[in-house]
C-alpha cells in the first residue's frame, strides 16, 4: 500500500558489532518483560486476554498500565517486483514494538507500563470484534493497518465508545476529507501529501514537466490523481500520460530482463517533451522497471527511483542514527515506512500518558486533540496533529532506494501558521466536517 | 576625592585592558568537526585556526581535563572515548564508554568522567585516570545532555527521546528524581551558584529552568523571531556567565544566539551567526563565546559585553562541540 521502501544493503553497513551484543541485552532487561506478553496474535487473539492479565497483576498496583491494540488487515496482494521489497511478516507490528519498548523507558520513571496487543486477520469482522472487545477495554488507542473501506467500518463500530483509530497504514485521502471520521487520526501521511512532498522538490529544481505513466490498480489512478493536483499547485504540468496496461497475476513485463528490455523503451517512445518520468504503481508491480530503460533519457520518479515516504531506512539525521539502530537490533531488518508509522502512533499514546500523567481514555484523547500536542518523531521539527482533520503533520522524505535526497517542505514554500502545511490538504481545502463538530 | 576617584577607575579599567589582553592570548579553543574527524584550533588572540589534527570518527562532545592538560573527545562512531594531549595534539589513550558517546562532563574532583551513550540508554561512569568504567546508570531513551552541579553532588542527564531531567546522585549512581521538559532535551547546565538547573528543549523550542533543589520549574523561556518559522527555532547550546547575569541559548536553524537577562528571564537580544549554530564555549574571562555553526562549516566569535558578532572563523566540516582551555 505504501507508496514503497526499500533497501536491504543498509543492513550490511555501520553496524557496531561489538556493541551489539551487550546493547541488545540491555534493551531487553529494559523493556523486555513488557514486551513479551504482546506478541503475535494471529488467528487467536483470545490467547493474548490472560497474559496482558498477568502481566498487570505481576507488578505493583500504583503502575498505570496503558495496553495498546494493533490491528492487522491481511491483504491479498500481488508480491512486489524486487527481492528488496517484499514486506515482512512483522511490518509495522515491529515498529509498534520498538514504540512500546521507548514508551516502556521513559514508563520505568513515570510508572507506567505499555503493552502491545497485536490481532491480524483478513477478515474485518474479526478485527472490528477485537476492537469492541479488547481496544475499548484497554487505553482505548488502536493502531490499525487497513484498507480504507475496512477502516471506515471499523470507526462506525466504534463511534461513541472510548476509542480512537490511528491509522498507519493507509494513505488515501478520502478517509481523511469527505469521509472522514472524528474517531481516526491518521498517522501515516496521506497521498496528497507524499505527492506535495515530491511536487515540491521537482519544483524546486525546476523539473517542471512531467511524463505520467500510471497503472491500472484503482490505488495508481489515486497516486495520479494527487500528482495532478500536485502539479497545479505548484505550476507544474503533466505534459503526456499513459496507462500501463498488464494483467494482474500474469504481470505482462515478467518475461526477464530481455522482454523489459525491449517493451520499456517502446512503451515510453514519443512522448512529449519532458523533464522527469513520473510513475504511479503503489504496488510495485511494473514501475521498478521504467529506469534506465525509458526512450529518452530522463529521471524516473513517483512510486520508482525518486520517492516520498515518512521513512527511509538509511536516515541518519536528527539523531536517526540510534533509533535505526533500536529498531535493527529488536527487530533484525531495517525500519520501514510502516514501521515508523507504527513506532509513532505507540510514541503519541506514549507522550500523551507521560503528559497527563494518566492512563484514562478520556485524558489522553482530551490532550491530543490539543493544538499543544506534540511528538518529536526524529523529523529535525515537531509533528503534531491537524485540528481540521487528525492528520499528523510531519516533514516528509524524499529519497531514492539507498540515500536521502532531500526533505519537503522545500525552501520558499511558505504558509502563514505552519509550513507543514503545505503538504497535502490544508485547512482552507478542507472536505472533512466531522472534524469540524 | 573624586579625581583620585577616577583616577583609580582608569588604573583600574586599565589593569582589566591589560589583564585582559595578556589572558586573551592565552586561551585556545578547541572545536570538534564532526564530519570531518577533525579537531579545530583556534588561537582566541589571532582569532584564527592554528592547527586542525585527526581524531576518532565522528568526534562531538569535547571537554578539558581539570589541569588543562587534556582534551576528551566523544568519538561517537568508535563507540569510544580519546584523550589528546592539548598543547602537542598527541594522542594519549583510549577511554571505554558505551556505544555511541555524544556528551561527557568531568566531576569536579577531575577524576569521575560522566557519559552519556546515546545508544543504550545508560549514562557511563569512567575513572579516567585508570581508563575503567565505574558504573553504568540507566537512564531514558537517548542519553545525551550532560550537567554537573557545582559541588559535584549532582549530575543532570537529559534523555531526547524520554523527554526528562533525571537527577542523579553521584555518590550512589542513583537516579532520585525524573523531571519532564518539553520534547527532546539536549543540554543541561547548572548555574555558577548551583541554584538553577537550565535545559534546552531542541522540539520544544524552550527552555526550562528548575530549582535543583526542589526540581519545581523557576522559568520557561520560549523564543520569537520575526521572519523566521517556529519550527526552526531550535534551542541547543546553553552558557551562563559567571557574574550569573546572562545567559546564552543557541538556536539551531534559526541561525542565531538569544541573550537571555537571568534576573528576568527575558530575551534581551538575538544574535545572527552561522548556521545552525549548536554548542558554544565562554572563554574562561566571560568576554568572547565562542559558536560552533553546523552547517556554515564556522565558529562565530561574540563579544559578549557588546553582543556582538565580531569574527566568523572557517573550521571543518560539521563543526559541534566547542571548549576552550585556559592555556
Amino acid at each position: 500500500m505504501m507508496i514503497r521502501d526499500v533497501v536491504q544493503f543498509w543492513q550490511r553497513t555501520r553496524l557496531r558489532p561489538a556493541f551489539i551484543g551487550t546493547a541488545c541485552i540491555s534493551a531487553i532487561l529494559a523493556t523486555g518483560p513488557l514486551l513479551l506478553g504482546p506478541a503475535h496474535a494471529q488467528e487467536t487473539p483470545s490467547t493474548q486476554a490472560p497474559t496482558a492479565a498477568e502481566t498487570a497483576n505481576a507488578v505493583p498496583s500504583d503502575i498505570q498500565q496503558l495496553p495498546i491494540l494493533y490491528l492487522k488487515q491481511l491483504r491479498d496482494k500481488n508480491p512486489p517486483l524486487s527481492l528488496l521489497d517484499l514486506s515482512p511478516a512483522d511490518d509495522g507490528v515491529a515498529g509498534a514494538k520498538l514504540g512500546i519498548a521507548d514508551n516502556n523507558t521513559t514508563g520505568k520513571f513515570t510508572k507506567q507500563n505499555f503493552t502491545l496487543d497485536v490481532v491480524e486477520s483478513a477478515n474485518v469482522d474479526d478485527l472490528i470484534k477485537a476492537a469492541l472487545e479488547k481496544g475499548t477495554a484497554g487505553s482505548g488507542f488502536i493502531a490499525a493497518d487497513m484498507e480504507p473501506d475496512a477502516l471506515l467500518k471499523l470507526a462506525d463500530a466504534l463511534a461513541g465508545k472510548d476509542a480512537v483509530i490511528m491509522n498507519v497504514g493507509n494513505a488515501d485521502d478520502s478517509i481523511r476529507e469527505e469521509n472522514c471520521r472524528a474517531n481516526v487520526l491518521h498517522i501515516a501521511p496521506a497521498r496528497s501529501m507524499l505527492a506535495d512532498a515530491l511536487g515540491q522538490y521537482l519544483a524546486w529544481k525546476r523539473w517542471n514537466n512531467w511524463f505520467l505513466i500510471v497503472g491500472p490498480q484503482p490505488e495508481d489512478k489515486l497516486y495520479a490523481e494527487a500528482l495532478k493536483r500536485t502539479a497545479k499547485r505548484f505550476g507544474s504540468k503533466i505534459v503526456e500520460e499513459r496507462e500501463f496496461k498488464y494483467e494482474p497475476g500474469s504481470r505482462r513485463a515478467d518475461g526477464g530482463f530481455e522482454q523489459v528490455q525491449q517493451q520499456i523503451p517502446g512503451f515510453t517512445q514519443g512522448a512529449k517533451e519532458h523533464d522527469v518520468v513520473m510513475v504511479s504503481d503503489e504496488g510495485s508491480l511494473f514501475g521498478e522497471y521504467i529506469p534506465y530503460r525509458t526512450w529518452s533519457p530522463r529521471p524516473v520518479t513517483g512510486t520508482a527511483g525518486l520517492v516520498a515516504s515518512s521513512w527511509h531506512p538509511a536516515l541518519e539525521l536528527w539523531g536517526g542514527t540510534q533509533f535505526q539502530n533500536r529498531f535493527k537490533r529488536l527487530a533484525n531488518r531495517i525500519m520501514r515506512p510502516l514501521d515508523y508509522d507504527a513506532w509513532l502512533a505507540m510514541r503519541v499514546v506514549g507522550e500523551a500518558a507521560t503528559r497527563t500523567k494518566s492512563d484514562k481514555f478520556a485524558d489522553l484523547n482530551k490532550y491530543v486533540h490539543t493544538p499543544e500536542f506534540e511528538v518529536a518523531a526524529f523529523k529535525g521539527m515537531k509533528t503534531t496533529f491537524r485540528s481540521w482533520n487528525g492528520q499528523l503533520r510531519q516533514p516528509l522524505l524524499v529519497s531514492t532506494p539507498k540515500m536521502l535526497v532531500s526533505v519537503s517542505p522545500q525552501p520558499g514554500f511558505l504558509h502563514q501558521t505552519s509550513v507543514l502545511d503545505t503538504l497535502g490538504y490544508d485547512k482552507p481545502e478542507t472536505k472533512c466536517k466531522a472534524y469540524a463538530k | 576625592m573624586s579625581t583620585t576617584k577616577s583616577l583609580y577607575a582608569s588604573l583600574a579599567s586599565l589593569a582589566a585592558v591589560t589583564a585582559a589582553s595578556s589572558h586573551a592570548s592565552a586561551y585556545t579553543a578547541y572545536v570538534t568537526n564532526e564530519k570531518d574527524n577533525t579537531v579545530s584550533v583556534i588561537d582566541s588572540e589571532k582569532q584564527e585556526v592554528i592547527k586542525t589534527f585527526k581524531v576518532g570518527q565522528r568526534p562531538r562532545g569535547v571537554i578539558m581535563s581539570k589541569d588543562h592538560n587534556w582534551l576528551i573527545i566523544c568519538a561517537s562512531d568508535d563507540n569510544i572515548i580519546q584523550v589528546y594531549d592539548a598543547k602537542t595534539y598527541e594522542f594519549v589513550k583510549t577511554l571505554p564508554s558505551g556505544p555511541d558517546p555524544e556528551l561527557l562532563i568531568l566531576h569536579p574532583d577531575g577524576k569521575r568522567l560522566y557519559v552519556a551513550n546515546e545508544d543504550d540508554n545508560l549514562v557511563t561512569v569512567v575513572d579516567i585516570e585508570k581508563g575503567t568504567v565505574i558504573s553504568d546508570i540507566p537512564v531514558g531513551v537517548e542519553p545525551e545532555g550532560m550537567g554537573m552541579s557545582p559541588d559535584g553532588k549532582v549530575l543532570v542527564n537529559t534523555s531526547e527521546t524520554t523527554n526528562m531531567a533525571h537527577f542523579i546522585d553521584t555518590e550512589t549512581h542513583k537516579t532520585f528524581d525524573n523531571v519532564l521538559v518539553d520534547s527532546r532535551p539536549r543540554v543541561a547546565i547548572f548555574n555558577h551558584d548551583g541554584t538553577q538547573l537550565w535545559v534546552s528543549s531542541e522540539i520544544g523550542g524552550t527552555v526550562t529552568v528548575l530549582n535543583p533543589a526542589d526540581r519545581k520549574q523557576i522559568a520557561k523561556i520560549s523564543f520569537e523571531i520575526p521572519g523566521i518559522a517556529k519550527e526552526a527555532i531550535q534551542p541547543v547550546g546553553i552558557r551562563l556567565t559567571q557574574d550569573g547575569k546572562k545567559a546564552f541559548v543557541a538556536l539551531g536553524p534559526a541561525n542565531r544566539v538569544a541573550v537571555i537577562d537571568v534576573a528576568t528571564f527575558k530575551v534581551e537580544k538575538y544574535i545572527l551567526v552561522g548556521q545552525r549554530v549548536w554548542q558554544m564555549y565562554l572563554t574562561p574571562d566571560d568576554k568572547m563565546l565562542y559558536t560552533t555553526n553546523g552547517t556554515s562549516n564556522d565558529v562565530t566569535v561574540v563579544d559578549v559585553e557588546n553582543l556582538k558578532a565580531i569574527k566568523s572563523i572557517k573550521v571543518g566540516r560539521y563543526p559541534w562541540g566547542v571548549v576552550i582551555g585556559n592555556n
